[in-house]
């Protein structure tokens, strides 16, 4: 194996443009809080936190989504992933970075009362209203903030021990003994995460986090929907990276073989995000009840309708029509493209759920958002490029990394 | 339908097998087919087998019934026989997905599986010619087809010089519905044909 290039190094194009996206981000941000955030008007203050909780939300859940793709991995056993799993580890350790900066936005908009945003904040409005009260043992700013930093911790702190043992691939050859020990304690550790992962994002998170914006309003889809989101979008991310480190020379062992895997997860996970959406979408519009179709009213029939069914184009018929087919699934440049348009897709998805809530009458997308965005595109190209550099690109060691080498569909 | 000769090679070891297969392929042989008795990845590249066009008759088959649906449900739900169904609009595409969906399913799963039948000669009975019993247990059995011109001696010993356990030459009918039960051709009555 000494032939193949195991060690990372950033390029300098790649610095530049990391650095010149979170300059722009920047520039965006502290405009945006000066223009916005200190706006006298309570609407104005509104949008520019609900940009930023949007944001950092989306990144945070699709950075984490990695950690849960290496996670199931190795507990269905996989091996397919091996030669490429440095990079998921990679992704994942902007959880804690991306994770801070959530937690500060929220607690920020939790403790600084912004009731506009988080209804139940209001303890006024919470003892006249009889849902409300009904939802405060849930919906309580001690309860959000425990859960909260509970939360981002664990995410935390057990994605960094599954990310631990991977290091011990790196060492020394293992013996069947020793490597089947390994084995056992990769599964309990990815277990571990597994449970807290379900327990957060496929349920509480979104709906603590997101769903409560509309106080009155529930849907049991809405972490599922959520979920899918961030997943589908997290494998597009894996995508684009195993396919720009395959372009600089890196990762010899990993083939179309394993991008045609990776396609596969991006095209199901699309049509399971539809399924999800569809559900939530026609149990609604079928029942037609006031106190549901209260979500969709704007986002059907109002100022959302656009991005709406946009969301619907990018997230469904692109990736059914494109990536159906085994050889789309296999051609590098149309995953990049078919990558960046599920991520972008993903975003305006995140972006319409919270916006679309919080600005019902108009459509604010416009440079804060792009700048904001380009602020989290930036930081992650720089974190995870850094992460890459410090540790060898494939575990040499790992016991099932043969079975990645001859992987094949 | 025509009866052909083959010469059967028995393989007991699937690294055996894939060198052999090159080489027999490499000598200019024409391969019937290997029978394996699990799914050996990477046999398909080493026989040089096309890919299957089975999935673009499942993607035809789908928007068949996408289209069926849609069709059928508007044509009786906005002009055969309107309804008023909990005062939504006669043309209500949301109530209308589930219903295309599954359809989508039932004409893509149903068509692949006879396509599938028929590209595989398979139907109800049918009988298809064995190679060898132990294709299914323990025996990766490579089947090669042979012409007027080819000396079936020097083709056993070429295959057992490869690494086959066991030769063997078989006369079998080839093409659509091999083997089938044919009046003058009784299962019971077929013995001297595998013997020959």
């Amino acid at each position: 194996m000494a032939s193949i290039k195991t060690q990372f190094e950033i390029p300098g194009k790649m610095k530049t443009w990391s650095y010149a996206l979170i300059g722009v981000g920047l520039v965006a941000l502290i405009a945006g809080l000066v223009i916005k955030g200190f706006s006298s008007d309570e609407h104005e203050q509104t949008i520019f936190w609900g940009t930023l909780m949007y944001n950092t939300i989306f990144w945070t859940l699709v950075c984490n989504a990695s950690m849960f793709f290496i996670c199931v991995t190795t507990l269905a056993m996989g091996g397919w992933q091996q030669s490429f799993r440095r990079i998921p580890e990679a992704i994942s350790t902007m959880v804690p970075i991306f994770g801070a900066i959530t937690f500060a936005v929220l607690i920020y908009v939790v403790v600084g009362h912004k009731h506009h945003i988080y209804h139940w904040l209001d303890s006024e409005a919470v003892a006249n209203d009889p849902i409300l009260k009904g939802k405060a043992g849930f919906l309580n700013p001690v309860f959000f903030i425990v859960w909260t930093t509970l939360t981002i911790g664990l995410w935390s702190i057990l994605g960094w021990r599954m990310r631990q043992i991977s290091s011990e691939a790196d060492e020394a050859p293992m013996d069947a003994e020793k490597g089947a020990s390994y084995i056992w304690r990769n599964t309990i550790r990815a277990a571990l995460f597994t449970v807290w992962f379900a327990l957060t994002v496929g349920s509480t998170i979104p709906w603590l986090w997101m769903m409560s914006i509309d106080a009155h309003w529930y849907s049991t889809m809405y972490s599922w929907y959520t979920f899918a989101s961030s997943f589908v979008s997290g494998m597009s991310l894996v995508a684009l990276w195993v396919i720009y480190l395959k372009n600089k020379g890196y990762l010899e062992l990993t083939s179309q073989e394993h991008l045609h895997d990776i396609g596969k997860f991006m095209f199901a996970f699309s049509i399971f995000w539809t399924y999800l959406w569809f559900s939530q979408y026609m149990l609604i519009w079928y029942a037609n009840i006031p106190e549901e179709t209260v979500y969709f009213k704007h986002r059907v029939q109002g100022p959302y309708k656009g991005i709406f069914f946009l969301n619907l184009i990018i997230n469904f018929l692109c990736p059914l029509l494109i990536l159906m087919k085994r050889s789309a699934k296999r051609n590098y440049t149309l995953v990049t493209f078919m990558a960046v348009l599920i991520i972008f897709g993903h975003w305006i998805d995140f972006y319409q759920m919270i916006m679309g809530s919080l600005s019902k009458e108009h459509v604010t997308l416009g440079w804060l958002d792009f700048g904001i965005l380009s602020l989290f595109v930036g930081m992650m190209i720089l974190g995870v490029g850094k992460a890459l550099t410090k540790k060898p690109l494939v575990p040499k060691y790992h016991p099932f990394l043969k079975e990645s080498v001859i992987h094949q569909v | 339908m025509a009866k052909k000769k083959f010469v059967v090679g028995c393989f007991d070891d699937e690294a055996v097998l894939f060198p052999a297969v090159k080489k027999v392929r490499t000598s200019g042989y024409k391969i019937h087919d290997v029978y394996t008795p699990f799914a050996v990845h990477g046999l398909d590249h080493a026989l040089g087998l096309r890919e299957t066009s089975l999935h673009t008759a499942g993607f035809i088959y789908g928007i068949t019934g996408t289209t069926t649906a849609l069709s059928c449900i508007s044509w009786i739900f906005t002009r055969d026989w309107p309804l008023n169904i909990g005062g939504k609009p006669h043309f209500a595409l949301p109530a209308w997905v589930p219903i295309m969906f599954e359809l989508t399913v039932l004409f893509a799963a149903v068509g692949m599986v006879l396509t599938f039948c028929y590209l595989c000669q398979l139907a109800p009975f049918v009988k298809k010619h064995h190679f060898h019993p132990r294709a299914t247990d323990d025996l990766f059995v490579m089947v090669i087809e042979c012409t007027d011109k080819t000396n079936t001696d020097d083709l056993k010993a070429f295959l057992t010089s490869n690494g086959a356990v066991e030769t063997d030459v078989q006369v079998a009918e080839d093409g659509w519905w091999l083997g089938r039960y044919d009046k003058d051709e009784m299962p019971f009555e077929n013995k001297e044909i595998v013997a020959a």
